[in-house]
């Protein structure tokens, strides 16, 4: 019995997998002209659960965990285990005692330490956190990967025109998940956007190994190495479903924290800057609901698209059991 | 009862609603708080027509009067433009005026203020001006047409407390009869519950709920202490004294020596 997923970001992409796996027929269809182009294309791909813990509920922290042996296992070549570097500027020193404070799995380093972890950091921050089992990757390789991957395991891709007849023929298959993110909003009860706004950078100057989080009272920022000297800077979040360009304020604020954690990040080259919009329900955690019939929803991923999909995808095959 | 531009309030304590960890605990945080005005902010990314429509729709569905702020603007004539966007938006003449002097204190602009305070409140507006425990600038922005003055009693988000308590006396002395909200600064419901006892007419806060470990529970205890703080000034508190007083009476008890 056919499924037919409409949505191919992050969600759809990994229910795809999940679902093929278990031996069922999977049709992923996507308006966009190829899988990966909506909010997931945004991402920082932090496989972050602990630091997520900040302010995520217990129930993000326990699902996420999942996320690293998933993807190790499904894509092992894109997966960097590194661990992640949460660091503050001395006067902000108050913000990392309460990340600590609020998060687990973590040990102090003091500058030597942090210094072996990321020697272009040495002499810079006098404290950090490490977050050692966490991991990262980068978005659009890995979901270009799993599109690969996808395609190998027998699962019909339909993008772009080619979409289209399946996407207004739906009630011919079985059982329809709708994991369109953001596309949802005014259909899923509850569910808003969050506007989100991240920079690439490029620059041969500096070398980091994995995520670094920069702790500030107001705007707090990460930077994800990427490959070929690139680095993510994200991510504002703003109260706003506003897709278009990002502000200079925006800019400015992820500029000011690459800039704080490394002066070298001044000569880099600004190669983008990108505004996604993340779906989220109220309570900013993503559900898997029934729509009525053979029609189900899976959405509200919010920041952690590929921090959560593998462990949703995994509730998907649970709750449809023996109906798919 | 709290009288506010001629609005009877029902409680003293004014929450702001950016930073929750979701709307969800925004929504349990309020109703904790028994919060009688929501402060919200409007970016400009919001202002346009698709903007933060679900966000605001979801602190609207709270049924608790909203006071729009101008929060990150920097000059009286950004302020100014932000206030009218924010009268759309949410079809309130109410602001709360922020002109951030300083980007790092977040320190008012005072001469940006009082500009921008004259021109919004010649327009009808109701403002209600975030400043600091200056009393010189308090007199101008009441001249400018404010009918209420929002001292803070540290920078924005610093959770240090009153640092300054014998200016926001002399404050709270000097504007006899002007409704005085302590806004930012405060961390902890005792720092809420103490500048109540001084007399202060409410407290406006957000940080110190949205940033704490839960911050519904956070909600309810600043209730609980604006409340406390409030009865206690109210019932007339006694001043410190430089000897001790003896809770009985001395005089007529038999002494053993």
């Amino acid at each position: 019995m056919t499924i037919l997923i409409r949505g191919a970001g992050i969600a759809g992409l990994t229910l795809a997998h999940e679902l093929a796996e278990a031996g069922h027929p999977v049709v992923l269809a996507d308006i966009a002209a190829s899988p990966g182009l909506g909010a997931s294309y945004y991402a920082g791909g932090m496989l972050a659960p602990w630091c997520e813990g900040e302010t995520a509920p217990a129930e993000v922290v326990r699902l996420g965990t999942e996320a690293v042996v998933w993807w190790e296992r499904v894509l092992p070549d894109e997966v960097t285990r590194g661990g992640t570097l949460v660091v503050a500027n001395a006067r902000d020193a108050a913000e990392l005692r309460r990340f600590a404070s609020r998060t687990e799995n973590h040990v102090w380093l003091d500058s030597q330490a942090i210094a072996e972890k990321e020697p272009d950091l040495a002499g810079r921050f006098s404290q950090a956190l490490f977050f050692a089992g966490e991991a990262h990757l980068d978005p659009r390789a890995a979901m270009a990967a799993l599109t690969e991957k996808l395609k190998g395991m027998g699962v019909d891709i339909r993008c772009g025109e080619a979409a289209h007849p399946l996407l207004e023929k739906e009630h011919g298959f079985p059982t329809v998940i709708d994991c369109t993110g953001p596309s949802a909003r005014g259909l899923a009860r509850g569910l808003r956007g969050v506007r989100g706004e991240m920079l690439v950078l490029e620059t041969p100057e500096v070398a980091l190994s994995r995520p670094v989080r920069l702790l500030h009272p107001r705007i707090p920022l990460y930077i994800v190495p990427r490959a070929g000297h690139r680095f993510m800077i994200g991510a504002t979040m703003i109260e706003s479903e506003d897709d278009g360009p990002a502000s200079v304020r925006s800019v400015m604020e992820l500029l000011n924290a690459a800039y704080a954690l490394h002066p070298a990040f001044a000569e880099a080259r600004l190669l983008e800057t990108g505004t996604g919009i993340r779906p989220a329900y109220p309570d900013n955690t993503p559900r898997f609901s029934r729509e009525g019939g053979n029609r189900y929803r899976l959405n509200g991923f919010y920041r952690h698209g590929f921090l959560l999909a593998p462990a949703l995808a995994r509730l998907v095959i649970r709750e449809l059991g023996g109906i798919a | 009862m709290l009288t506010l531009y001629g609005q009877e309030i029902e409680s003293r304590l004014l929450l702001g609603t950016a930073r929750y960890p979701s709307p969800e605990i925004l929504r349990q945080s309020v109703l904790a708080s028994k919060a009688g005005i929501l402060t919200v902010s409007l970016r400009r990314e919001t202002a346009g027509g698709k903007g933060g429509g679900v966000f605001f729709h979801l602190i609207r569905e709270l049924g608790v009067r909203l006071l729009p702020n101008t929060a990150g603007c920097h000059s009286a004539r950004e302020a100014v433009l932000t206030a009218k966007m924010a009268r759309e938006v949410f079809g309130t003449d109410w602001i709360k005026l922020e002109v951030i002097g300083d980007h790092d204190t977040l320190a008012p602009d005072v001469f940006e203020l009082v500009e921008a305070a004259r021109i919004l409140a010649s327009e009808g507006f109701k403002v209600f001006p975030y400043t600091t425990e200056d009393m010189g600038v308090g007199e101008k922005l009441l001249a400018a047409g404010c009918e209420v003055l929002m001292p803070w009693c540290a920078p924005i988000g610093t959770a240090r407390g009153p640092v300054n308590a014998a200016a926001l006396k002399s404050y709270r002395s000097h504007f006899q009869g002007v409704p005085l909200i302590v806004d930012a600064g405060i961390g902890r419901p005792s720092h809420a519950a103490f500048v109540m006892e001084l007399g202060f007419d409410a407290v406006l806060l957000n940080t110190a709920v949205a940033g704490a470990g839960n911050p519904v529970d956070m909600a309810s205890a600043f209730a609980d202490a604006i409340e406390a703080g409030r009865q206690g000034f109210l019932a007339g508190l006694l001043e410190p004294r430089d000897m001790a007083v003896p809770s009985t009476p001395v005089i007529g008890k038999a002494v053993f020596s």
